[in-house]
């Protein structure tokens, strides 16, 4: 297994970090987050179509550059670092690993190649964002027809193609419909974090096709790959907020002297830089276990659990070293610290990460 | 061109098969065996042609190395500080130091010691005073040095000590080999808080060195100790342990290495616990059923986490050193600070997981005394090689480059606040 990218991966990261930083400044992000769409669509085609991104991880036989989740975690990285504001998580990460681990060919080939492209905008319809086990018990289909609530999903009020987990009786299965059919209401959700659009969608007897059969461990797989893109998105963040902290500490003067030069801010920052290396170097492992199909089978609640406390600590160190101007909403800090605090939460908190690598730990009686 | 640049690996490879064939025996004393080996040049060839080594480069010195692993050949002595006094002589001595301290260092006859640390100079090495004058053309010496590992059985050690009191901190030091079979030399051995006493403190009163034994100049002690320094900091530190050879062996020379190895690590017995022993935590929650605590297994997890995180980060910055990368890859103070952190959740772990059983100490207790040594060997951790704080300081400032904290220290040493 590879421990550091290659020349083409490190390429790829300077190709995607130059266009977020063209395309993704604070300002960008405070008009994407301000809108009801909450991104750009031009930003987004241009994502799409000239960069790729979308089709990174999804295989070229599906309309994808047929990368891994090297690649795509390099993706994600950069988007974490600029606050990237589109439908990337919700279609490119969440509802393509969706298909690729648990719809059957056909759906595949009817799409995945519009999700790579950038033209579909789907969405994994979950009735729990807190655990793969807690899937299944609000949303039913019985007889072709969809029915229940879910109460928090990403970026349903933009998506074209709606990915349901939900239950059939004997178990759960992954179906589909598009987001304007009958039956289906989407209602934004006021969110903590406005860079990260949230809907509640329910459903009323809404025809939908079932496309794959979900099992214990093809949910526990599409909930790992998902959860170490987002890993890499947090560790994207906490490396801005630590360089933007240091940065702010050399140039703030208190007491005729530049505040970082005191070691209480100092050893604060440290210790930061140690855990954000920590975490960063695990979620690269990560990455590099999925793409390779071996590691500790624990490692992706094990990077989750160790990306959402550090993002947390650099998010509020970011804030309190900055004291009274880190509060205000003018100073861009608030941002991060908000996606933050809603990735901490999202595919399952900290504590159920930790509690998930220790039910593996103690079945293989080793680490 | 030196031309040992032109041999290639397999003729080095040859020669040292050649050489070993003819010189190797495993009937002769430790010592005889180390003089023949020095003085064979095989001992260290990266050392100069004048002084016992062959001038090879470091891939030219792996070749050697490697098939003395292989065939277990016993090498020459490197325990305890001695490879550091030998390294610093051989990089700042003069000609006579080296002719006279080089060869009974390899050969295990003298063994060596290091001076540096004081009461009253410990995170701030530079602010040592103890005191060195020139009188009647030698050096007497005054003061008192701690943390001296092996100088209960040391026949020399390297010491640092101010010359001029009246120069700032830095430029005052010179740098001495001194003989510890002396009078003036009282060494006392320095008991833990776990009770094990890996370390002496070291009386020095009316202590002579001859003149000759100045190493760099007077006043240029603080470079030379930099230089040993940073030696430390490459081989992993003056308190390495170190293992004995593959396989069994059997010879009077593996018989002499084995007992000089145990003696060597007998200080360190404790150095795997001061680290938390993360390897006995999974069997211990195990074995109590401490494993079906929800709280437990948090903290387990979050100790796994650290530990594979900080693996991984010294995994990447290593992989990203040998690539030859700018990046600054700030592997050694982190990975320090990540040591530190890992223990101490370790012995959380260890506590969580005895509960009162951890009241207990001594051979029946848990994992034959180890929990309880963890316990109480844990906060040396953060302390022994550089403290957490200093670990930070250098990490915000070189790594981060963070501004450096306002000196109280600099002028005349004479004039600087001190606890002596």
């Amino acid at each position: 297994m590879q421990t550091e990218f290659s020349e083409d991966q490190e390429q790829f990261r300077t190709m995607v970090s130059r266009f977020l930083q063209e395309k993704s400044q604070p300002t960008a992000v405070r008009q994407c987050m301000e809108s009801d769409a909450g991104y750009d669509a031009s930003v987004w085609q241009q994502l799409c179509s000239e960069v790729g991104l979308a089709g990174t991880h999804i295989p070229e036989a599906y309309g994808g550059f047929g990368f891994g989740p090297v690649e795509l975690g390099i993706a994600a990285e950069e988007m974490g670092r600029y606050l990237y504001c589109g439908p990337f998580f919700s279609s490119a990460v969440m509802a393509a690993y969706a298909l690729l681990h648990n719809a059957d060919e056909a759906a595949k080939d009817a799409l995945l190649p519009g999700i790579a492209a950038g033209t579909t905008l789907a969405t994994l319809v979950l009735d729990s964002l807190d655990a793969p086990a807690k899937i299944g018990s609000g949303l039913a289909v019985a007889e072709g027809r969809l029915s229940g609530t879910a109460p928090l999903v990403v970026d349903a009020h933009i998506a074209t193609q709606l990915l349901v987990i939900a239950n059939h009786g004997a178990g759960l299965g992954l179906y589909s419909l598009p987001g304007d059919s009958s039956g289906v209401s989407v209602e934004t959700v006021p969110a903590l974090d406005p860079t990260r659009k949230l809907a509640k969608v329910e459903f009323a007897q809404a025809a939908v096709e079932q496309i794959g059969e979900v099992s214990a461990d093809s949910l526990n797989t599409t909930w790992d790959f998902v959860c170490v893109a987002l890993a890499h998105e947090m560790i994207g963040g906490a490396r801005h907020l630590l360089d933007s902290t240091i940065e702010y500490t050399k140039m703030r003067y208190q007491f005729g002297r530049p505040i970082g030069s005191f070691q209480g801010l100092k050893h604060r920052c440290a210790d930061l830089l140690m855990e954000v290396e920590m975490a960063t170097a695990a979620v690269h492992h990560a990455a590099r276990c999925l793409d390779a199909g071996e590691g500790e089978p624990y490692v992706a609640s094990m990077v989750k659990a160790m990306a959402s406390d550090t993002y947390m600590k650099a998010a509020k160190e970011a804030i309190q070293m900055r004291g009274g101007i880190g509060f205000t909403w003018e100073e861009d800090t608030h941002l991060w610290y908000k996606r933050a605090k809603s990735s901490e939460v999202f595919m399952g908190t900290p504590n159920l990460h930790r509690e998930r690598m220790m039910g593996v730990i103690e079945a293989q009686g080793s680490l | 061109m030196s031309e040992t640049e032109n041999l290639t690996n397999e003729s080095i490879a040859d020669a040292v098969h050649a050489w070993l064939d003819a010189n190797w025996n495993a009937d002769l004393s430790l010592r005889e065996w180390r003089e023949i080996l020095v003085d064979g040049g095989w001992a260290t060839p990266h050392w100069p042609q004048a002084f016992f080594g062959r001038d090879f480069n470091q891939e030219q010195s792996a070749v050697v190395s490697k098939i003395f692993n292989q065939r277990g050949i016993v090498p020459v002595a490197q325990t305890g500080p001695r490879r550091l006094a030998a390294e610093t002589i051989l990089a700042m001595g003069n000609d006579d130091q080296k002719r006279r301290y080089l060869r009974p260092i390899l050969t295990g006859e003298h063994s060596w010691c290091q001076l540096f640390s004081e009461p009253g100079s410990g995170s701030d090495l530079a602010g040592l005073s103890t005191k060195a004058e020139m009188i009647d053309g030698q050096w007497i010496v005054n003061g008192q040095k701690v943390w001296n590992t092996s100088a209960h059985h040391a026949d020399f050690g390297v010491l640092v000590a101010r010359t001029d009191f009246d120069l700032p901190k830095h430029q005052g030091i010179s740098y001495f080999l001194i003989d510890m079979r002396q009078p003036g030399v009282e060494v006392r051995q320095l008991k833990q808080m776990n009770g094990h006493a890996s370390f002496n403190e070291v009386f020095l009163t009316d202590a002579v060195v001859a003149a000759n034994n100045l190493v760099g100049g007077e006043g240029n002690g603080w470079a030379v100790a930099k230089t040993t320094l940073s030696y430390e900091r490459r081989m992993g530190g003056v308190t390495r342990s170190f293992g004995g050879l593959r396989g069994k062996r059997q010879g009077r020379v593996y018989d002499e290495y084995a007992q000089e190895v145990r003696i060597a690590n007998e200080p360190y017995t404790w150095y795997p616990q001061r680290q938390g022993r993360v390897d006995l935590v999974l069997p211990r929650a195990q074995q109590t059923g401490a494993i079906q605590d929800p709280a437990v297994r948090q903290e387990m997890a979050k100790l796994i986490c650290m530990s594979k995180g900080a693996m991984l980060a010294s995994e990447a910055a290593e992989a990203k050193r040998k690539s030859g990368s700018n990046e600054l890859v700030p592997a050694g103070s982190i990975g320090k600070l990540a040591a530190s952190v890992i223990a101490r959740q370790a012995a959380h772990v260890h506590t969580m997981i005895s509960g009162a059983d951890a009241m207990r100490s001594g051979p029946e207790s848990a994992e034959e005394g180890m929990v309880a040594e963890v316990l109480v060997s844990v906060p040396a951790i953060s302390i022994a090689g550089g403290t957490d704080e200093i670990q930070r300081n250098i990490i915000a400032e070189r790594v981060l480059g963070m501004p450096t904290e306002t000196r109280a220290d600099t002028g005349p040493f004479r004039d600087i606040k001190r606890n002596d």
